[in-house]
């Protein structure tokens, strides 16, 4: 019967690169996905609904409130749920490699 | 008293909040470089610096002239449009730490020079890096002098200009050849706080005497309304040469059509109106994007921001640090905006100004109006706007020729001209290079009078993207990268980029009516072609659209071309940047390479 493999092997190997950074691309490929939705998507708006965009809200145009005020907590976010969801990562792949 | 002529028409207290500044600012600088002697007692300090302190610091670092004056001119300048730039400076962090501020902090190189020779095991990419560093160095500063020529021209009414552009970057330059100044984590953190106060504070007051921001935006009509929705805000009439109310306040305003409109007059009358109609809208589009990936990426390849990653203890706090940037600039980029929108409102008369009197310095002079109501507390606002200013243009023209300065010293001299050189050698190698850079700093800010602020930022920012974004995000994230692929890649985009920006400027000055205008006049045939080619200015001026994919292209044909030289050891440089901490695999690979290599 083979032994099972040490931590230390286990680390080095082809397998665990990929899985490491596989899992960790796919959660910032996630999140930037979320961030250029909302960056490309306004100046389509912009484009194709002008007069939507240009609505009143509190006196602000909806498109100069959005950019002006909104997307700024937006993307404060999703950096707060990108860096959550990565440090669980970390800690799993820590856990699973020290177990 | 002749000597103090030009002391004419200075308001003591803005001129006192001023000085103060500076000399706080020098103090702080040689106070804190005298307790710290040695490059390594910076660095094992700085690897403790907790998040706070470390997202202020790079916060202060980051927020330039252009931040602090740029923006507010630019939005009160163009309108709408100019809101990407605030919006961008501090969402392009975003990208920075979704991709590369956890990885490129467990490579743990000091210097992206440093990161690039690690990466690839190669001295000679190490140069290429290097002159990046200079070239986005020296575009990032001149806009920096311009703020510093246009606030010294508004405390001394009576000087010129250029003398303020002399006078400041002496100081500065000065400052960092005697050795203060060395990017020290207090003095930048301080920094932040004090442009933060700086900027928010008069902002509150205007905001409470003259109407608040959604009142000011709502003054001015958007398209397909007849007029503004009626408010209690009172606006002083519009001069003739600013823009009207619905091309401000929507998009697809003055800045991103200029080159459409100057093509469209230089058509006959009679086909102008269906030649807009057909390009306008579709080109500005354009122009936006571009501008979007410019500032975006750009953001995530700035050297003397990226430097400031290494200070964090390990990657989980370099990530901590990021968010907490965005924070503080988020709240830090909704002000200077409002600046414009007041402007416009209340000081038209900016728009007729060109240069050191238009509207880059209405942040300055916005708060005297606050005088005619309440007296002195008018002068005492606007001497705190002119103090956050000196503190913006300071801190990261000090920062920039530090970083350009070592590059320089280190990289060029004690490694490529004289690696045999002594330590006294390399101090007065230093020195010399601080002077150097600073007289080249200065005498390209004495130029660039007629452009905007913000717009030159935007340019550092468009070479950064296309040099070394591309650089950092393909090397973390592909294992099949090689040297040449990414020297080719870098060195293509980047040159590309920076040759665009060049021409655009130079178009620019040649069309200034002021002595500029003689000196560049020789480039005026540039923007007769460009009238006839709107797309290709538009590529020009916004290149980020097309250089950063030609460099990442590049990487990807050329590293292909060459996959036989991928380092032997990629699958541990992967894992060092990829890891947690907790592993130890840095302290491994480090052992391995001493040991395997001979380093």
């Amino acid at each position: 019967m083979p032994t099972p493999p040490s931590p230390h092997d286990e680390v080095h190997s082809e397998e665990f690169l990929r899985l490491l950074m596989r899992r960790q691309l796919k959660l910032s490929v996630a999140c930037a996905a979320a961030f250029l939705v909302v960056l490309f998507g306004l100046p389509v708006a912009n484009y194709l609904a002008p007069q939507l965009m240009a609505t009143r809200v509190a006196g602000f145009t909806l498109s100069w409130l959005i950019l002006g005020v909104l997307f700024f907590p937006a993307v404060w976010g999703i950096s707060w749920f990108f860096i959550r969801r990565s440090i669980a990562l970390e800690q799993d792949e820590v856990k699973s490699v020290k177990r | 008293m002749t000597t103090l002529a030009f002391l004419n028409g200075v308001d003591p207290w803005i001129f006192a909040f001023s000085f103060v500044t500076v000399a706080a600012t020098l103090g702080m600088g040689f106070w804190s470089a005298s307790r710290s002697k040695t490059a390594s007692d910076f660095f094992v300090a700085g690897r403790s610096v907790s998040v706070g302190w470390n997202a202020s610091a790079i916060s202060g670092e980051y927020l330039s002239a252009a931040s602090f004056m740029g923006v507010a001119g630019m939005v009160m300048s163009s309108g709408y449009d100019a809101l990407w730039y605030p919006v961008c400076y501090a969402c392009g962090y975003l990208f920075l730490l979704l991709f590369i501020a956890g990885p490129l902090r467990r490579f743990g190189a000091y210097t992206i020079p440093d990161f690039a020779e690690g990466r690839f095991d190669s001295p000679v990419f190490r140069k290429i890096a290097v002159c990046f560093v200079l070239f986005i160095g020296f575009f990032y500063t001149m806009p920096q002098m311009k703020g510093a020529g246009v606030t010294l021209a508004y405390i001394f009414p009576g000087i010129p200009y250029w003398a303020g552009v002399v006078l400041v970057g002496a100081v500065i330059t000065l400052n960092v050849a005697l050795g203060g100044m060395k990017g020290i984590t207090l003095v930048q953190a301080f920094q932040y706080w004090m442009k933060m106060f700086a900027i928010s504070v008069p902002v509150f007051v205007l905001m409470a005497v003259f109407g608040f921001y959604n009142g000011q935006v709502g003054a001015n009509a958007a398209p397909g309304e007849a007029a503004a929705p009626a408010g209690q805000v009172q606006r002083q009439p519009l001069v003739a040469k600013a823009p009207k109310d619905s091309i401000w306040v929507a998009p697809f305003g003055p800045l991103t059509t200029k080159a459409v409109n100057a093509a469209a007059a230089a058509l006959p009358a009679e086909q102008r109106a269906a030649y807009l109609a057909e390009h306008q809208r579709p080109y500005s589009l354009l122009y936006t994007y571009s501008l979007i990936i410019a500032l975006v990426c750009g953001t995530a390849g700035l050297p003397h921001i990226l430097v400031r990653f290494y200070t964090n203890p390990n990657g989980v706090a370099a990530k901590r640090t990021t968010m907490w940037v965005m924070i503080l600039i988020g709240i830090f980029y909704v002000f200077p905006p409002i600046f414009g929108v007041l402007g416009r409102n209340l000081m038209p008369e900016l728009y007729s100004g060109v240069g050191a009197k238009g509207t880059d310095k209405v942040v300055l002079e916005l708060p005297t109006l606050v005088a005619a109501k309440f007296g002195v507390l008018g002068s005492i606002l606007s001497g705190i706007t002119c103090a956050g200013a000196f503190a913006a243009f300071m801190s990261t023209f000090s920062g920039l020729l530090v970083s350009m300065t070592g590059a320089l010293a280190h990289d060029v001299y004690g490694r490529m001209i004289r690696p045999q050189s002594n330590q006294r050698e390399r101090m007065v190698a230093f020195k010399f290079a601080a002077v150097l850079i600073g007289g080249v700093a200065i005498g390209l800010g004495c130029f660039v009078e007629p452009l905007e602020i913000n717009f030159m930022v935007g340019q550092a920012f468009a070479i950064a993207a296309a040099s070394y974004f591309p650089l950092l995000f393909m090397s973390v994230w592909w294992r099949g990268m090689t040297m040449k692929g990414a020297a080719a890649g870098m060195l293509t985009g980047g040159l590309c980029a920076l040759v665009a920006a060049a021409l655009t400027n130079l178009g620019t000055l040649a069309l200034d009516k002021g002595p500029m205008g003689k000196i560049f006049s020789s480039f005026a045939p540039l923007n007769g072609f460009w009238a006839q080619h709107p797309l290709l200015r538009i590529l020009c001026e916004q290149p980020a659209i097309w250089t950063v994919p030609l460099a990442i292209g590049l990487m990807v044909v050329v590293s292909k071309a060459t996959a036989s030289a991928v380092p032997a050891d990629i699958r541990m440089k992967m894992l060092v940047l990829h890891a947690p901490e907790d592993l130890g695999l840095k302290q491994e690979y480090i052992q391995e390479h001493t040991a395997g290599a001979g380093h």
